[in-house]
């Protein structure tokens, strides 16, 4: 199943990196922002402004988990829960404790996502955002922790959940322990159904493997970002088995949409009102003090 | 019980002549009268369901269909389900529910498959589902893995009261193949990787995820598919004991605490909430 997916990934998207810009001379790295799908080069500072959506052909490119809250939460009223919990290597997989060691360093994450509680134009809600810097924010103990005590903790204080995911599925690093928190996030899902809260779910770019096959796929309503990729399988694993080459918009949001998996695309300058006008609707109205 | 490694274990599930469901149910169950389709799609061949008795008990059994030969193969697209062989599962087992029968899974599947029609009928949401319903299911569900434990595939039948497997089945997050063609981009060191992922029942059952390891007939099971089956029938006959004679919600608690103590991590005790 993961087969392909990380080379897939990249394969895809590589382009987003910013090799294009290197190789520019005359102008500072880092002023310009050139767009890898349609090539038009903008400010660099009007492309962050615009939640680093290209003006031109708005691509949306990937968010760190820091980006993310910074553009949809009211500022200031983030508490982030269990921000210190790091991974064990439960299956003694030769060097993960080093390569965590160096993500760490280099991310400034603990692991592949950040939970709390924030606002949302006054709305209380628990948010999960993942981060596709760390290890393609791949699921394992960590992440499949944080993400179950989050929504355990809306169930308590009757609040929604609303989860930005981006995943390149389940850890291999972990093992069988990474696979069982599909479950274990499953079950959280639903118990916090059964208690009859919101839970919104916004796929982000990339959302496959395991956790499409599991949260992801459980919002009561799904939201996509435009273009980008969601999907179970890989896609070289697919083209493997059928021996063609896939149409550029396969397991895109627009086909997930297409295909009813999906209830809405919405484009990130307008998330943040969406989302608070369904906090609204669903009458989460304002502050919900915590247990 | 003999030490083998997980490629040897993987020879062993590879046999040719190694019982699949199509073997074990008429030994395990009296009755059995196949259910299909999902009510939505179609009907997927790499999924059986029905129901039957199991000592005298109505159950709702679900399995992955595995074929021997090329024929058998194609009728059950080598064991690999689409999202309908998933719904229908869930299908019979919300009917399970319903008329208070436990579920019996018996997992045996390389994964789910990859295909566009998959991709177009939303496998990730058909897994998805599966796993939250199972978990809240008012009924016992005990899962066995019979030979292939393929990741997602695999766990959408193994939410589950209890997980058992057989002495020489495997259960892992990735084919052992996809595995070595990730970390060495060489699917050749399949065996290499089997190795090193901690697959065998053994090591599920220490890592938590395994309840109970089942014995096959001595050097698996191809070599007495009866004596097998007898091993099985003994398990779920203790396994239907012990779950039966709990309360529903007790039931349900437990299933969730289950799965809700897997995962090993560090918290500075400092950390907030
Ligand atoms: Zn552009």
């Amino acid at each position: 199943m993961l087969e392909d997916l990380f080379s897939m990934v990249k394969v895809r998207f590589n382009a987003d990196q910013t090799e294009d810009n290197r190789k520019k001379t005359d102008i500072p790295k880092g002023l310009l922002f050139k767009c890898p799908r349609c090539r038009n080069v903008t400010l660099a500072d009007e492309f962050n402004k615009r939640g680093k959506v290209c003006p031109n052909c708005n691509y949306h490119s990937r968010l760190s988990a820091k980006e993310r809250l910074d553009i949809t939460v009211d500022r200031g009223t983030f508490r982030e829960f269990d921000k210190n919990m790091i991974s064990k290597n439960p299956i003694d997989f030769p060097d993960y404790e080093q390569k965590q060691i160096a993500l760490r360093e280099k991310t400034g994450l603990k692991d592949a996502v950040v939970t709390g509680r924030a606002k949302i134009y006054g709305k209380d809600t628990v948010i999960i955002v993942m981060d596709s810097n760390f290890m393609m924010a791949s699921m394992g103990s960590v992440v499949g922790e944080k993400i179950t005590r989050a929504f355990e903790y809306a169930t308590r204080n009757k609040l929604p959940v609303i989860a930005f995911t981006a995943s390149g599925g389940a850890r291999m690093q972990e093992g069988i322990v990474s696979l069982m928190q599909m479950a274990k996030t499953s079950g959280a899902v639903a118990r916090h159904s059964e208690a009859g809260q919101l839970y919104i779910s916004v796929m982000t770019d990339p959302t496959t493997g395991g956790v499409t096959a599991s949260f992801a796929s459980l919002g009561d309503i799904i939201i996509a970002e435009p273009k980008v990729l969601i999907g179970f399988a890989g896609r070289r694993v697919i083209e493997g088995t059928i021996k063609q080459k896939l149409p550029d918009d396969f397991q895109s949001a627009e086909f997930m949409l297409q295909n009813g998996f999906v209830d809405m695309i919405v484009d990130r300058v307008r998330m943040k009102r969406v989302l608070s006008h369904i906090l609204r609707m669903h009458n989460y109205t304002g502050e919900v003090q915590s247990k | 019980m003999s030490e083998l490694t997980a490629s040897q274990r993987l020879d062993i599930i590879r046999h040719k002549g190694r019982p699949t469901v199509n073997d074990y149910i008429p030994m395990l169950f009296d009755r059995f009268m196949e259910m299909h389709g999902d009510r939505l799609f179609g009907d997927d061949g790499a999924i059986m369901g029905g129901i039957a008795y199991f000592k005298g008990t109505p159950v709702t059994v679900i399995a992955q269909v595995k074929g021997r030969d090329l024929a058998e193969n194609q009728k059950c697209n080598f064991g690999m389900p689409h999202p309908e062989g998933y719904r229908k599962a869930l299908r019979l087992a919300k009917q399970a529910e319903k008329f208070h029968r436990p579920v019996i899974c018996l997992v045996d599947t390389a994964g789910a498959f990859c295909g566009v029609d998959a991709e177009k009928r939303g496998q990730g949401e058909a897994i998805a589902k599966n796993l939250m319903e199972f978990m809240t299911l008012r009924t016992p569900i005990i899962s066995i893995v019979l030979g292939e434990g393929g990741s997602g595939g695999a766990l959408a039948l193994a939410v589950c009261d209890e997980l058992a497997m057989l002495e020489n089945a495997l259960y892992s997050v990735i084919s052992p193949r996809g595995f070595a063609s990730i970390l060495w981009k060489d699917a050749a060191r399949e065996r290499e990787a089997c190795d090193l992922m901690k697959i065998t029942a053994s090591d599920l059952y220490d890592l938590g995820v395994c309840d109970y390891i089942i014995p096959e007939a001595p050097g698996g099971a191809h070599n007495s598919p009866e004596q097998t089956a007898n091993n099985i029938s003994s398990y779920i006959s203790k396994a239907l004991e012990r779950k039966l004679k709990k309360g529903l919600d007790e039931l349900v608690n437990e299933r969730y605490n289950k799965f809700r103590i897997v995962g090993e991590f560090n918290e500075d005790p400092r950390s907030d909430k």
